[in-house]
């Protein structure tokens, strides 16, 4: 037995992640979720904010993080339209547009009443990275001129009196790695003192915390924090529980169905740790080690 | 000389100093913005560059037929297709903005051929890749994660802690230790409305004079309520009961990110950043020069 877990092939284990991750996805095993401090934060400063603020939202990712990242990208979407805030999109990374077209559709869909350019608009993909960031701060109309279908941003009612991400009352960030967050931080909160918060990948997330508490006023760590952040705004936005938003392709407890994979396959991680030092230390004391 | 040295390394100066000269000097912010669009376009024409640095490597690679030659044929053809379908912006349907021309079409258009290479390629391809992690992650931590010493403890200790706390799992066992939910259900039912949301506030850091519950403040509430508020107040505020709530896993996590790691954290990126100016200075000053190349 000893032999077989020492030489243990690793496609033992690939089997057992698969079933771990599998089993609670296919028995759709759900767990209760408790808002954290860090969710709370988030939730509270886009709801604290005077109804209609206008807000940028910048989608920073693509599909190899949509996995962890699109739950709470479309629950700040939702938030931000149940505020009736003014909502900029944007992307740095040239495979965003799609997950703001994903977010659009949810306006779309759910909140009919909120149209295009007067509700919400996207400024598309602009290469450059930080070099966009910067120009953002100085002029969106020179920076980006059109919207992503091309319409004259001067014939856009929601840009009226917007010259600058100055004249938003905060950047909501979705973030992968970089350009994203922390270019956000470096600059235009930090320079302009515009508010921010974020949604980040687990890998992310520990770099962003020195920028905590300002100007980085709070960030959604992993599908942990999207799932908390869930659970506040069905809380607080009871509609948000209802079968047609709960079936939605986005839905809205997509964060929350994924914890449960995530809570065996921790476990199962655990467990292999244990295991190995367990017969780390057999082998040792018997000097094979 | 003078065009592969001097002027690279005046132009280096003149827009670094610029760029600095807007941190400090308003009138200079303008001069930065041309800098900066200037920037952008000579990103995007970089694109060509690494388009042909693509070509040029894999055509090789097939000419001389070396091992996965068939790879390079592969990597090509997705990427001249793609680059044709989107550059063209074949199947795209002109918007309501620009009628005619499907040229100012949104690249990632739903229903064309760029999007179904997205939607069936890019999508899968790049999830499956990013999903493969968790295998080989699970595997590393069973061959290499040892306790062998006492760093290696230590690491181990936190990242048991970590990885059950991010779960259900760290709520449930150490569930036993006190949090607010326990000093709510010792009132009775009637209360817990009005103790967990005045809780949640004591718990924020208001004073027990300053908290509120729907639109009454402390004042206008009932004796009992008063009562609880205080009598909660002083349990939040109790040294052994914060003690016994912060070993609760959730909190444990919590505690170590903010703490010890964000202490860490800041250390490291401010040497990195004072690194960052150093260097820097160097390349504007034109006393770092590698990266002009060599003669």
């Amino acid at each position: 037995m000893m032999n077989f877990l020492r030489n243990l092939d690793r496609r033992w284990i690939f089997l057992l992640m698969g079933v771990a991750v599998a089993l609670p996805l296919l028995l759709k095993a759900s767990f209760p979720e408790n808002p954290n401090p860090g969710a709370e934060i988030v939730f509270n400063t886009i709801e604290n904010l005077p109804n209609g603020s206008r807000i940028l939202l910048s989608y920073d990712y693509d599909p190899g993080s949509q996995g962890e990242l699109m739950p709470m990208a479309m629950a700040f979407a939702r938030h931000c339209a149940e505020k009736k805030h003014k909502m900029y999109f944007m992307c740095l990374w040239p495979l965003g547009e799609p997950m703001i077209q994903e977010a659009m559709n949810i306006l779309r869909s759910e909140f009919p009443e909120l149209k295009y350019g007067t509700d919400y608009m996207n400024f598309g993909y602009k290469p450059g990275n930080e070099a966009v960031i910067k120009n953002t701060v100085q002029d969106l109309h020179t920076l980006f001129g059109t919207d992503y279908n091309k319409t004259s941003l001067n014939q856009i009612p929601m840009m009226k009196g917007v010259k600058t991400i100055k004249n938003m009352k905060l950047i909501i960030n979705c973030s992968a790695g970089d350009p994203g967050t922390k270019q956000w931080i470096q600059y235009a909160a930090t320079p302009e003192s515009i508010p921010i918060v974020a949604g980040v990948t687990g890998v992310q997330a520990p770099q962003l915390v020195p920028y905590l508490p300002w100007p980085l006023l709070g960030q959604l760590a992993a599908i942990k924090g999207a799932a908390a952040y869930e659970q506040i705004l069905i809380e607080e936005y009871s509609q948000f529980e209802e079968p047609a938003y709960v079936d939605a392709a986005q839905s809205t407890t997509a964060a929350k169905q994924r914890m449960g994979p995530q809570f065996v396959a921790h476990l199962l991680m655990i467990g292999l740790i244990v295991l190995g030092n367990f017969i780390y230390f057999i082998d040792r004391r018997r000097g094979r080690a | 000389m003078i065009a592969k040295r001097t002027i690279p390394l005046l132009l280096a100066a003149i827009v670094g100093f610029l760029m600095l000269a807007t941190y400090f000097v308003p009138e200079t912010e303008s001069y930065g913005a041309t800098a900066m669009e200037m920037f952008i376009i000579i990103s995007a024409a970089a694109m060509i560059l690494g388009g042909g640095n693509l070509l040029k490597i894999n055509l090789a690679k097939m000419s001389q037929r070396r091992p996965g030659w068939g790879y390079a044929g592969i990597t090509l053809a997705a990427f001249i297709g793609t680059l044709i379908i989107g550059l063209f912006k074949i199947g795209a349907t002109p918007t309501a903005a620009v009628p005619g021309h499907s040229w100012a079409a949104p690249i990632v258009q739903e229903g064309a051929p760029f999007w179904w290479i997205y939607q069936y390629m890019i999508v899968p391809l790049t999830a499956t890749m990013f999903a493969m992690l968790a295998f080989y992650i699970a595997s590393a931590a069973f061959r290499a994660f040892r306790a062998k010493n006492p760093e290696a403890i230590l690491l181990l200790a936190t990242a048991f802690i970590v990885l059950l706390g991010q779960v259900y799992a760290g709520y449930w066992l150490t569930n036993f230790l006190p949090n607010l939910q326990h000093l709510v259900d010792i009132l009775p039912e009637s209360d817990h409305a009005f103790a967990m949301i005045v809780g949640t506030q004591l718990e924020g850091g208001a004073a027990w004079w300053q908290v509120n519950y729907d639109g009454l403040s402390f004042a206008q509430f009932t004796t009992l309520q008063q009562e609880i508020v205080i009598n909660m107040d002083a349990s939040l505020n109790d040294w052994f009961w914060q003690f016994l709530n912060g070993l609760r896993l959730e909190n444990l996590s919590d505690i170590i990110g903010e703490v010890p790691q964000k202490a860490g954290f800041r250390a490291i990126v401010i040497g990195i950043a004072l690194g960052v100016v150093s260097t820097s200075l160097k390349v504007i000053l034109g006393v770092d020069r590698s990266y002009l190349g060599s003669e």
